[in-house]
C-alpha cells in the first residue's frame, strides 16, 4: 500500500505575508557596491565605491590613481625634452595634443613664443585638431556604446583608424607620437601629406554625420541622455570643470579663443556651448567641435606656409647632423643640448591648453638649468571627476554609465 | 580689469601681508607672508575679485631651504579673463595651513593631492585621505628627500613596494663593450 503523506504548504498569499514581514527590518538598510576598476564603463581604472538605497545612489566615493606612475617626479630628473614621451602618455588619446601643450609651456618659460616660425604654429594647431577628432571620435562611440549603442563605437573607430595611419605617416608611431620639441618639431609634414589630411576631412565629415543620423535623434539615446547628470553653471566653475564638459553647462570659454596661442586667432571656428549641462549637451558639444575642428583642418592646408619648422636658435633645437659634423660651434651646441639640456631662466610660469578633454596645464617651476625644479601638470580629467561624489547620489544605478562617458576622461591623465 | 590691477588690489586690501607683485612672461605673482591667512584672502579674491575658479592648487618642496614648503595657488577670473598666481610659505615644523574647500570646492581633491604627495596637511579640509596612493602607504613621493626609484614598503594584504631597479634589473640592457646580442638581459640569464 502506498503511503500518503501531509505535506505542509502555506498558501502563497501568506508566504508573501511572510516575506513582507521578514523584509521589514531590511527597508532601509543600504547596500554598498563596488564599481571597477576594471569595468567597461569606467575606461580604464576608475573604481567607483557606491552605497546604494535600492537602485539609488546615496553616496559615491571615486577612488584614483591605479594608473599613477609619478609623472611629476619623473620630470624633476630629466631635461625638457626627455619629459616629452612621458606626455605621451598622459591623455593617450590625444598625445599629440599633450606634446604640443608641453612644448608650449617650455617655450613660454624660456620665453622664445616670439621666435617660433608660422609653418610650426600651423602644424601644432593641425595635430592639435587632429587628435581633438581623434579623442572624441572615441569618446563618443565609447559613450554611445555604455549606454546601448553599439553601432556607432564601430562607425568611430573606424574613423579613428585613419588618423592614427595619418599620425602613423607623420610621426612614425600611431600611438606615442613624441611629435613636438622644445622650439619646433621632430621632423617635417612628409610629401603629400596634406592632401591625404584633405581627403581624411571630407570623410570624417560624412562619419560624423552618420553619428549623428544615429545617435542625436534616437529615442532610447535621448531617454538614457536628457535630463541626466545635470552640472549647473556655478557648480561647473566651482568643481573647476573645463572643456566640453564646462561647455556644456552654459559656459562660453574656449582656451582657444579666450587666450589664443599658436594661429587660433588667425583661423575662423565657433565655440559651441550648451543649455542646461546634461549628458545630452555634452554629447552635442563634442559633437560639434569635431565639425568644428574638420573647419579648423580646412583652413590650415589652405594655409600652410613655406618655410623652416624650428626655432633657428642652436641653444634650444638641435642644430643640423651636418653641421655639426663640420663646425664647431654647432657640434657645442649639439654636446651642451644633449647633456645639459636648455638653460631656462630661473622663474615659474603656467601654461594651460584646450585639449579635447579639458585644460591641460603645465607649472614649471624652474631654479635654472635644463631641469624643471617641480612640474606640475593639471590634468584636466583629474578635476572633471572630483565632481562625482557630488553628483552621482540622487541618481539611478544605470545613469552612472551615462554619467561617466559623458563626462569623457582617461585615467592616464587623472592618476599621471 | 588686468591681472596686475587685480594684483594691487589684493595688495592694498592685505597691506601688511602680502609681498610685491612679480610679473614673469605675463604671469602675476603675489605672496602671501602669513599662512594662517591663505583661505581669507582667497575668499576675498574669490567674492571681490571675481576669481572664481582655482586653476590648480600645487606645493613645492624647497628641500634644505627654509621654509621648507611653498604652496601655489592659481585662480583664474572668468569675469576678467584673467590668470593670478598666489604662494604661501610653510615651514617643516608646522607643515599645514587652512584649507580653501571652503571657497572652492574643485580644492577638495587638489588638497588630498597635496596631502598624500607633500605630507602637507590642510586644516579644516573636510575628507583629508590620501589620493593616488594607497591609504596606509608611509612615505611622501614628492619630497625632495624619497629617491627616484622608490622606497620598500610593505602593508599586509593590499599592497607592497620595492625600488626599480634603475641599472642592471631584469629588463635593463648592460652596457659594455659586447654586441647588442651581449649586451640583452636574456643573455645574463641563459637558462630562463
Amino acid at each position: 500500500m502506498a503511503e500518503t503523506r501531509n505535506i505542509e504548504v502555506s498558501d502563497s498569499a501568506v508566504r508573501s505575508a511572510e516575506a513582507i514581514d521578514e523584509l521589514q527590518d531590511l527597508q532601509g538598510e543600504k547596500m554598498t557596491l563596488n564599481m571597477g576598476p576594471s569595468h567597461p564603463a569606467t575606461h580604464g581604472v576608475l573604481r567607483l565605491s557606491l552605497e546604494l538605497d535600492g537602485e539609488i545612489i546615496s553616496k559615491a566615493d571615486p577612488e584614483i590613481g591605479y594608473l599613477h606612475r609619478g609623472d611629476e617626479k619623473i620630470a624633476e630628473n630629466m631635461t625638457y625634452n626627455q619629459f616629452i614621451p612621458y606626455t605621451d602618455r598622459l591623455d593617450y588619446l590625444a598625445p599629440l595634443a599633450n606634446n604640443v601643450a608641453y612644448a608650449l609651456a617650455v617655450e613660454k618659460l624660456l620665453g622664445v613664443e616670439d621666435q617660433m616660425p608660422e609653418r610650426c604654429k600651423y602644424i601644432r594647431v593641425i595635430c592639435c585638431e587632429l587628435a581633438r577628432i581623434s579623442a572624441h571620435l572615441l569618446g563618443l562611440g565609447a559613450f554611445a556604446m555604455d549606454v546601448g549603442a553599439l553601432t556607432v563605437f564601430l562607425h568611430t573607430f573606424n574613423e579613428r583608424e585613419k588618423v592614427y595611419n595619418l599620425i602613423e605617416a607623420l610621426t612614425g608611431a600611431r600611438f606615442t607620437t613624441t611629435y613636438t620639441r622644445i622650439g619646433g618639431l621632430s621632423r617635417d609634414l612628409p610629401e603629400g601629406w596634406t592632401v591625404e589630411l584633405g581627403k581624411f576631412t571630407k570623410e570624417v565629415s560624412v562619419a560624423i554625420e552618420e553619428a549623428d543620423k544615429l545617435l542625436t535623434r534616437n529615442k532610447i539615446f535621448i531617454d538614457r541622455t536628457k535630463g541626466i547628470g545635470v552640472i549647473t553653471r556655478d557648480e561647473a566653475i566651482d568643481f573647476g570643470l573645463t572643456g566640453p564638459n564646462l561647455r556644456g553647462s552654459n559656459i562660453e570659454y574656449d582656451l582657444r579663443k579666450a587666450h589664443p596661442y599658436l594661429v587660433y586667432d588667425q583661423l575662423d571656428f565657433d565655440i559651441p556651448y550648451g543649455e542646461v549641462g546634461d549628458c545630452y549637451d555634452r554629447y552635442l558639444i563634442r559633437m560639434e567641435e569635431m565639425r568644428q575642428s574638420v573647419r579648423i583642418l580646412d583652413q590650415c592646408i589652405t594655409k600652410l606656409p613655406n618655410g623652416p619648422i624650428n626655432i633657428d636658435d642652436g641653444k634650444i633645437v638641435l642644430p643640423h647632423k651636418q653641421k655639426v659634423l663640420s663646425s664647431m660651434e654647432e657640434l657645442i651646441h649639439q654636446f651642451m643640448l644633449v647633456t645639459q639640456g636648455q638653460n631656462a631662466p630661473v622663474g615659474e610660469v603656467y601654461f594651460g591648453a584646450e585639449n579635447p578633454k579639458g585644460e591641460l596645464g603645465f607649472y614649471i617651476f624652474s631654479k635654472g638649468g635644463g631641469v624643471p625644479y617641480r612640474m606640475k601638470i593639471r590634468a584636466p580629467s583629474f578635476v572633471n571627476l572630483s565632481i562625482l561624489s557630488h553628483k552621482l547620489p540622487g541618481h539611478m544605478m544605470s545613469d552612472i554609465v551615462a554619467i561617466l562617458g559623458s563626462l569623457d576622461f582617461v585615467m592616464g591623465e587623472c592618476d599621471r | 580689469m588686468t591681472a596686475k590691477q587685480l594684483a594691487k588690489k589684493l595688495k592694498i586690501q592685505y597691506k601688511k601681508i602680502t609681498s610685491d607683485v612679480i610679473e614673469f612672461r605675463g604671469d602675476f605673482t603675489v605672496e602671501i607672508l602669513d599662512s594662517n591667512k591663505i583661505s581669507e584672502v582667497c575668499r576675498y579674491a574669490k567674492e571681490e575679485l571675481a576669481f572664481d575658479y582655482l586653476v590648480d592648487l600645487c606645493t613645492i618642496d624647497n628641500d634644505d631651504e627654509a621654509p621648507r614648503w611653498t604652496v601655489v595657488y592659481h585662480m583664474y577670473s572668468y569675469k576678467h579673463f584673467q590668470h593670478l598666481r598666489l604662494k604661501v610659505s610653510v615651514s617643516e615644523e608646522e607643515s599645514k595651513l587652512p584649507s580653501v574647500t571652503s571657497v572652492w570646492r574643485t580644492a577638495n581633491w587638489h588638497e588630498r593631492e597635496a596631502f598624500d604627495m607633500m605630507g602637507i596637511e590642510f586644516i579644516g579640509h573636510p575628507d583629508l585621505r590620501r589620493i593616488l596612493m594607497w591609504e596606509g602607504y608611509p612615505y611622501y613621493p614628492l619630497r625632495k628627500d624619497f629617491p627616484l626609484a622608490g622606497k620598500s614598503s610593505e602593508m599586509p594584504d593590499v599592497a607592497f613596494t620595492d625600488p626599480i631597479p634603475l641599472e642592471g634589473g631584469p629588463f635593463v640592457t648592460s652596457s659594455g663593450c659586447q654586441d647588442s646580442a651581449g649586451r640583452e638581459p636574456r643573455s645574463r640569464n641563459p637558462k630562463q
